[in-house]
């Protein structure tokens, strides 16, 4: 019978009907501690410290902090210098502050091959759907989930429901995965692929490398979905070859991997199609990922919407974010910019954001900071020079970890203050209590750092 | 977990929809390593600026796309240790329904004009085993995976009842099951 990428994946990993096996899991520091706790309590082991591994990524520093012991917050320090003893008293190989390999989570399986297709990833963060991006099944899980994936290696789970969205042509010059993930949310709505496992396929997705298919199986979650997928073809295979993690029969791998691909004929939940060929370069201007609209357009007017219930939380959005209705897009000023989160991050990201530099400076009235992924990333980055155009061009060059994605860690926006972000999410308070956040992708996120207010990326020169 | 069977009282109505976990429990508080403490951070920031009031009743009402963003179990700690011991909303974020049932937090899904009702009635009567919730607007009836009703009907342990099948697992693992994926220790 002809199946699905999913099911196939599924089928593969039920040890009975509704129970999963975990093929690899995620731990990073805030969500772990309540499932070590509860382990040590009923006096259970972690039953597969060679499936498991643990980063610090959501609380550290990024100013340099060499090593758990001297991060200068208290709670921070705590939670990371937990994470090192749960991980050693239960076996568990973690990757801390200071460690060359240590980095966003969902930066650092990819980096490391950890992520390889056909399988099931667990982390205890919603942004796991990243790693499908190989053709993996991955979804995030709550601590009580962590504890028994932990205990078990299997997870209680009910078949999720499957969609696929097409997108037909190809991106335009100027139209990055970000876009295009960002315009999908805005067309289906933050709950438009409700808990499914979302294949994405199509033309336009087969031209991405796999560093821009990271990002838009990242924002999976900002559209309500459980898991984003994109079938493994040699673009994957490519950017695996060599690293750490990958298997020793490589090649013979490869062809099973090639299987995994949905059938002809095979039947989804739901199926949406997309013209790639029609998107643009886009922008949020609300406290909701869907809340989103081309560079070119005006904050919208919530007194034309429709639905009482989507005007009310329209007038919310634009009372939190300081914005009139009509305002064109490009007029809108931040004052400050992240590049950074594990939604763009990547050593392309920063290359792409480099390049777009071209010898110009940031504005003097924007503070702009660019916070690689990963260690690795970053001493990548450094062996290209990126941190030089970065630093002469006055943004500042950071340490490996989440930062201002949600600033658990020093980086955070003021109360009020504006900030073009590359991150997945501008909800209320998100970088900073008060804060005001705006999603695009990092060439955009660049370009507003140095012009000092939104661009249309493909007539800035 | 505790069992759940009959939950009755007073209700309390959030009327916003696309409530986030972030709202739910802001990150600063995140950084606790316990599982207990968090009932006073509930709604932190709209609390403390008096945006909205919330009294701690057995039953919480709220807007569709209710918990909305990240994995956080913190949401679900916060909410039922500020007192709630359900929720009802037209619909829910996956990860965050998961999150609820595994906590003994009854998550119940009405449409939202019976949860319109629920809210002004401002009482209402849940019975878990017959999936109602009866107030002065009516009776409602609501779905719910059997399993996860057996669960929260009995607070039975899943991790228990999962090692409970142990022989199954090793069986998976001694199959081409096992040989998938890395193996994390061998990387560094
Ligand atoms: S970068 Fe942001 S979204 Fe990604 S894991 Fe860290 S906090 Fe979550």
């Amino acid at each position: 019978m002809a199946m699905t990428m999913f099911e196939k994946i599924w089928e593969a990993h039920e040890v009975r009907e509704n129970l999963i096996y975990i093929d690899l899991h995620l731990v990073h520091e805030v969500t772990s501690p309540q499932a070590f706790e509860g382990l040590r309590m009923s006096g259970r082991a972690l039953r597969r410290p060679d499936k498991t591994v643990a980063t610090a990524d959501h609380n550290v520093p990024t100013d340099g902090t060499p090593a758990a012991n001297l991060i200068a917050d208290a709670l921070s320090r705590k939670q990371v210098e937990l994470l090192e003893a749960n991980a050693e008293e239960f076996g568990v190989p973690v990757f801390s502050l200071g460690s060359g390999s240590q980095g966003i989570v969902h930066v650092i399986g990819p980096e490391l091959g950890l992520t390889q297709p056909g399988m099931t990833i667990v982390c205890g963060d919603s942004h796991t759907s990243t790693h499908g991006a190989f053709g993996a099944l991955a979804f995030g899980i709550g601590t009580s989930e962590v504890e028994h994936v932990m205990a078990t290696q299997t997870l209680v789970q009910k078949r999720p429901k499957t969609m696929r969205i097409d997108y037909q042509g190809t991106l335009a010059p100027g139209v990055t995965s970000k876009d295009l993930i960002l315009a999908t949310i805005g067309r289906l709505g933050t709950a438009g692929m409700n808990g499914h496992a979302v294949e994405y396929a199509g033309e336009a997705i087969r031209a991405l490398t796999m560093e821009q298919r990271m990002t838009i199986c990242n924002m999976t979650i900002e559209g309500g979905g459980k898991a984003g997928m994109i079938a493994p073809d040699d673009t994957t295979f490519e950017y695996m070859r060599g690293r750490p993690g990958v298997p020793e029969d490589f090649d013979v791998r490869v062809e099973e991997w090639r299987q995994l691909v949905t059938d002809e004929g095979a039947s989804f939940d739901d199926e949406v199609e997309i013209d790639a060929s029609a998107l643009s370069p886009m922008v949020t201007w609300g406290t909701t990922p869907g809340m989103v609209v081309q560079v070119t357009d005006s904050v919208p007017d919530p007194a034309v919407m429709e639905s009482p219930v989507e005007r009310e939380a329209a007038e919310r959005a634009l009372a939190y974010m300081g914005l009139s209705p009509g305002t064109p897009m490009t007029e809108i000023r931040p004052e400050r910019v992240f590049i950074g989160s594990c939604t763009n991050s990547r050593i392309s990201d920063l290359r792409e954001a480099a390049s777009a530099i071209r010898g110009r400076s940031v504005h003097p009235e924007v503070r702009a900071m660019v916070v690689p992924g990963s260690a690795k990333v970053k001493s990548q980055a450094e062996e290209e020079g990126l941190d030089e155009i970065f630093q002469s061009a006055g943004f500042e060059w950071r340490g490996a970890g989440c930062s201002m994605c949600l600033g658990m860690n020093p980086d955070i926006l003021m109360e009020g203050e504006r900030c073009a972000s590359t991150s997945n999410r501008n909800f209320e308070g998100r970088q900073g209590k008060g804060g005001r956040t705006h999603l695009m992708s990092p060439t955009m996120a660049t370009a507003a750092a140095i012009e000092g207010h939104f661009v249309d990326i493909r007539e800035w020169e | 977990m505790e069992p759940i069977d009959v939950i009755e009282g007073d209700v309390s109505f959030l009327d916003r929809s696309d409530v986030d976990t972030d709202q739910i429990i802001p990150k600063q508080f995140l950084k606790r390593v316990e599982r207990t403490g968090f009932g006073e951070f509930l709604f932190y920031d709209w609390i403390k600026d008096g945006e909205i009031e919330l009294s701690p009743n057995p039953i919480l009402v709220a807007g569709p796309n209710f918990g909305s963003g990240s994995s956080r179990e913190h949401a679900v700690w916060a909410l039922q240790q500020f007192g709630f011991d359900c929720v009802i909303a037209p619909s829910f974020s996956d990860i965050f329904y998961s999150n609820c049932t595994k906590n003994g937090f009854l998550p119940i899904v009405l449409s939202e004009d019976e949860c319109r009702q629920v809210a002004e009635a401002g009482e209402a009567r849940i019975e878990l085993d017959n999936q109602t919730v009866a107030c002065d607007g009516g009776k409602f009836l609501f779905q719910i995976d059997g399993e996860i009703k057996r669960r929260l009907l009995g607070g039975l342990d899943d991790i228990a009842l999962t090692l409970g099948e142990l022989d199954s697992i090793e069986r998976f693992e001694d199959g081409p099951g096992g040989t998938r994926g890395p193996v994390t220790t061998a990387v560094d």
